[in-house]
């Protein structure tokens, strides 16, 4: 993590990352959408809706994940000033709000056939939707402070004060049982049957590793950015 | 200027329970129902109006490097100022929610409720707004933030401070407590390290 430090070393693996985890995340994305969309039996009660899950879980899972990385970034940022966490927080924003944005609207599509609304606001429903504000307003914070100066700490402090709603819509499922169900996988027991669940670790890896992908190429935008600014100033000061 | 400017806000408030029967027309049944809703989400967006003024001012007049230069902690500031904000604030505010609540012809229980409501709510909405004050104040617009940063961590103390009045959610005056000592919890600490940011930088 210290060696990771470096931006310059930074760069180079990431550059090597950059295209395997590329391929593995369109890859893995791809046969678990085509295995989804006509290898596994439609749901005997949901019928062909359910198939709409091999995305609406992956994008929760990310909405969720996300946020749970910037705040971490977030801390590592703040205790040990580690320079490239504030770069990675920052870089992660995008991708989470786009996860979430596809989450809210997979579940929409996928309630209006089987709850007979486009919307409800049950705990779940709406406690994501909150993280989707989370987002927008994080990512407005973190455009408008400069990522190598100490203000960069700012919206570090925002993701971690957001990071309490984590739990609440982790919970919400038990606290309000109103409309969306309950958590039906955890690691060692699912109550899906297994001929529906096969393509849905394959999104899930797949779109994780886009996930990794689009951070990775934001945080070297980033990084060229501030290199750019920097030059800037130095021909200003010549 | 910062006499009259404590009243801004109320103002505010006052005139949303004015111009709301204007919209949904002046039916008491519809009034009564809806009304403490109302008064709630007008409570919320009032408590954005005094964001502006709450940590930008000392920090152009300087007055955060003399309490550095004192010794005394930002986080022993963070405290008074919400204590202070929450006065200027939020008293005035349960105030006005007598004739808020009377324009809007709300029963005296469902008043009564909203009242303990706001008593409950306050002190964590008056840590939230100063959080978000001192989040902001060193960022380039960051007036124009204030609402999107302040609304989403806020939705708790509005689900629960309606549920508490509505009754029909068990338990709700405690979650409501709960999130605002929450906020009230971790506010000194993340006003304080947002404040120690522009003295280093």
């Amino acid at each position: 993590m210290i060696r990771l430090a470096n931006p310059h070393y930074f760069l180079s693996l990431s550059r090597k990352l950059t295209p395997w985890l590329a391929i593995a995340g369109i890859l893995f994305s791809l046969s678990g959408i085509l295995g989804g969309l006509f290898l596994t039996p439609p749901d005997y009660l949901q019928g062909e809706t359910v198939r709409i899950l091999y995305i609406h879980v992956p994008t929760a899972w990310l909405a969720m994940g996300g946020w749970s990385s910037i705040a971490l970034a977030s801390l590592v940022q703040f205790i040990w000033r580690h320079p490239l966490a504030g770069i990675a927080a920052k870089a992660m924003a995008l991708p989470g709000a786009l996860f979430t944005g596809l989450c809210l609207l997979t579940g929409s599509i996928w309630g209006r056939p089987t709850w007979g609304t486009w919307w409800e606001w049950d705990g779940r429903l709406t406690s994501v939707l909150v993280l989707f504000f989370l987002y927008l307003g994080y990512i407005a914070l973190s455009r408008s402070v400069s990522n190598y100066s100490t203000t960069s700490r700012l919206p570090a402090l925002y993701a971690l004060l957001g990071a309490i709603n984590l739990p609440i819509i982790h919970y919400s499922v038990l606290w309000w049982r109103t409309l969306h169900q309950g958590q039906s996988i955890n690691l060692t027991h699912s109550s899906i049957d297994p001929s529906l669940l096969w393509p849905l670790p394959l999104t899930l890896i797949g779109f994780s590793c886009l996930f990794a992908v689009i951070t990775l190429f934001r945080m070297r935008y980033l990084l060229a950015h501030a290199q750019y600014e920097a030059r800037l100033r130095r021909m200003a000061a010549l | 200027m910062i006499g009259a400017a404590v009243f801004l806000p109320i103002l505010f408030f006052l005139l949303v329970a004015v111009l709301f029967p204007f919209a949904v027309g002046s039916d008491r049944m519809i009034l009564s129902r809806t009304g403490s809703g109302v008064l709630w989400v007008a409570a919320l967006l009032a408590s954005l109006l005094p964001i502006d003024r709450l940590v930008t001012p000392d920090i152009e007049n300087g007055f955060f490097d003399h309490y550095a230069a004192r010794n005394i902690s930002e986080e022993w500031i963070a405290v008074a100022r919400i204590i202070a904000h929450w006065l200027s604030f939020a008293v005035p505010l349960m105030v006005a929610l007598l004739p808020a609540s009377m324009l809007l012809s709300l029963d005296w229980s469902v008043f009564w409720k909203s009242e303990a409501g706001f008593l409950l709510a306050t002190p964590g909405l008056a840590a939230l707004g100063v959080m978000i004050a001192a989040l902001t104040a060193r960022v380039k617009a960051g007036s124009a933030l204030t609402a999107l940063l302040l609304l989403p961590l806020a939705v708790p103390l509005l689900i629960f401070g309606c549920g508490a009045v509505d009754g029909h959610q068990p338990g709700a005056f405690l979650l409501l407590a709960a999130s605002s000592l929450f906020l009230l919890a971790v506010a000194p600490f993340v006003i304080g390290a947002a404040l120690r940011v522009g003295q280093e930088g």
